[in-house]
């Protein structure tokens, strides 16, 4: 009983996890058709966030919670205002364009900090136990955390203003442009938003990963697969791709070992988009946020 | 239609010819540590040529190229560790890497995805190939009598006279072999691209519905330029295998992806000849930034690339054929008149 119990909460959190680095990048997908390749850079900047204000002598919790989010996501605002508005509607130069911004960030945190790891932090919250098994405490934190930032999204775009503007811009930008509604700075405000989400998600991790100018290579493969295996709508393709992908590779690294698990992963994605080339919510769940 | 083909690569044939110029005469000019580098180089070039086929002429948007590049030079490795000599080792390396460009493609093309998607998906097998390998360092991963070496890589055999396994090739001879390879490959590209075929690929490029209603396949021919792209990339690979001696995950990161992107960005999408000089120039640019340290080489190639996206978007070689054609007067050559009549509805 305890092993299913510790069983099943490592795979919720294998779930939580993709849930966490990819819902970022979903909100700016699935608003703005924009895949933003520099989006594992993003999770990095969060994590350097952390570390050095922590190192600075801020409480771990304000530099994860509050700083990461609004430093990433002021740096997001500047990017899309700087490189991304001006390639609307071109999504393959988009995408160039961020990647180009990807290397860029990497070189500037590389020349600042140097290329290997900076000073580490250390996962506050101690040990869990469950029977004779041990789950760390700070991994449950990360579950409830995620969940709670699922259901802040929903409930932003299910009932707010903004929420409603950038729902309808979402379906039809030149219709809401035309009742009036600035899709400008809608667009502006959501990048600058799935960019606070991701900083938000790479301050977290942060204490377990440690921080690398390089570390958002780690990330991306995971959560583009997340995201395109998802489709387009932002909370239920994050939340249904999570699940799949994480259920089978949290299935295969408990048989197989770490190495298979994410190949297992890819080879799903990859399967799947044989059967639904427009993701799961492309077919399934296709009124959904 | 020969005739009319031979007609097309004219300027093709003169590229060539100066390539065979300078093959012949570079080692009698240049230090052999020069031509072992340039060995590396022309590897790359191949690779860059093989993008500059499937992204340039048939608009199929692959960010893992180096997946292939990378495979190709694995493969060519472990398989001559395990062979004991280069020939059928190199005759492996590009058909296993075409089989799973092919068995990848497959998946791709027949499910419809879209351009963007492709992009991303093949970055994705590329960085996972990176982090699979890079887990098996353990004497347990090992493939025949070849350990894979995680991190560190495997050391390559290096090349020997066909079914001659014990005249192996030195440094000089390698080059020679490089440098032959890269101009047979550029020749191969030219003229597939002025075949039925390349028109039928560039048609799709153009308008793939329009293509598909005149009653051609358009997930037949994506799927058969992108896995003749990455049998070419497999022989890059296979070259910067001999270039380098050693294979290391490293081929498959994010950095060496992103550079083949920006070589063909940079020398021009639509031409071949363009990313292969944008290869020599980046390689010996970014050589030269690695000898000092003040700025870092990824902030200047992020910077190359988003300049490019946002200022050049059409590449050096295409900018610079347009202002000699404006200085001629606007006679302009008969490939680029026919590309000016295809609506440009895409963009």
């Amino acid at each position: 009983m305890d092993l299913v119990v510790a069983i099943g909460l490592q795979l919720l959190y294998g779930i939580a996890n993709l849930a966490l680095i990819s819902l970022g990048l979903a909100i700016i997908f699935g608003m703005m058709r924009v895949i933003n390749l520099a989006h594992g850079e993003f999770l990095m900047l969060g994590g350097y966030t952390v570390v050095v204000s922590t190192n600075a002598g801020v409480n771990i919790w304000v530099a994860m919670l509050i700083l990461a989010p609004l430093v990433v996501g002021i740096i997001g605002v500047v990017v899309e205002r700087l490189l991304i508005r001006w390639l609307y509607g071109r999504m393959v130069d988009t995408l160039l364009a961020t990647w180009g911004l990807s290397l860029l960030l990497i070189g500037v945190i590389t020349s600042i900090f140097g290329a290997s790891t900076a000073s580490t932090i250390s996962p506050p919250l101690g040990v869990v136990r469950i029977g004779q098994y041990a789950i760390s405490g700070y991994e449950l934190f990360l579950i409830a955390v995620t969940a709670l930032l699922l259901g802040a999204v929903w409930l932003t775009l299910r009932f707010t203003q903004l929420g409603l503007l950038a729902r309808g811009t979402m379906q039809n930008a030149q219709m809401a442009s035309a009742l009036g509604v600035s899709t400008n700075r809608i667009y502006m405000i959501t990048f600058g938003l799935g960019a606070a989400v991701t900083g938000l998600a790479g301050g977290l991790l942060a204490p377990i990963t440690g921080v690398l100018p390089t570390i958002g290579a780690t990330y991306i493969a995971k959560a583009f697969i997340t995201v395109i295996s998802g489709g387009a709508s932002i909370l239920a393709g994050t939340a249904a791709g999570s699940v799949l992908l994480g259920g089978i590779n949290g299935i295969f690294t408990f048989l197989s070992g770490p190495t298979f698990g994410e190949v297992a992963l890819l080879l799903t994605a990859i399967v799947l988009l044989r059967l639904m080339p427009r993701g799961i919510t492309g077919r399934f769940f296709r009124k959904s946020l | 239609m020969n005739q009319d083909i031979a007609r097309q690569m004219r300027p093709a044939f003169a590229w060539a010819l100066i390539g065979v110029v300078f093959m012949f005469a570079a080692p009698h000019v240049l230090a052999l540590f020069t031509i072992i580098n340039l060995t590396t180089a022309i590897a790359l070039a191949v690779l860059a040529l093989s993008l500059a086929l499937i992204w340039g002429h048939g608009g199929i948007l692959c960010f893992g190229q180096v997946a292939f590049f990378g495979l190709g030079a694995y493969v060519y490795t472990l398989a001559g560790i395990n062979f004991g000599g280069s020939t059928w080792a190199v005759l492996t390396a590009v058909a296993l890497t075409s089989l799973f460009a092919a068995a990848l493609g497959y998946f791709i093309f027949y499910g419809r995805v879209s351009d963007v998607y492709l992009g991303v998906i093949t970055l994705t097998v590329t960085l996972i190939l990176f982090s699979l390998i890079r887990r098996t360092s353990g004497p347990e991963y090992k493939i025949g009598k070849a350990l894979l070496g995680g991190f560190n890589g495997v050391s390559s055999p290096p090349l020997n006279l066909p079914w001659d396994t014990r005249s192996f090739l030195f440094p000089e001879q390698v080059f020679y072999v490089a440098m032959a390879a890269l101009i047979l490959c550029y020749l191969f590209a030219a003229w597939l691209m002025n075949t039925r075929f390349g028109r039928v690929c560039a048609a799709i490029r153009e308008n793939e519905v329009r293509a598909e209603l005149l009653g051609y396949d358009a997930r037949a021919y994506k799927l058969g330029i992108f896995t003749i792209g990455a049998g070419i990339a497999a022989v890059g690979g296979v070259l910067f295998a001999n270039g380098v001696g050693r294979v290391t995950p490293d081929v498959f990161s994010l950095f060496n992806a992103a550079l083949t992107i920006i070589w063909v960005i940079v020398g021009g999408r639509g031409t071949l000849i363009g990313p292969i000089g944008a290869t020599f120039a980046l390689f010996y640019l970014t050589s030269a930034l690695g000898g000092q340290s003040v700025l870092n080489n990824n902030l200047v190639l992020g910077v190359i690339l988003i300049v490019f996206v946002l200022l050049v978007p059409r590449g050096v070689a295409p900018t610079i054929a347009d202002w000699v054609r404006a200085r001629r007067g606007g006679a302009a050559p008969d490939r680029v008149r026919r590309r000016r009549r295809t609506p440009e509805d895409k963009a």
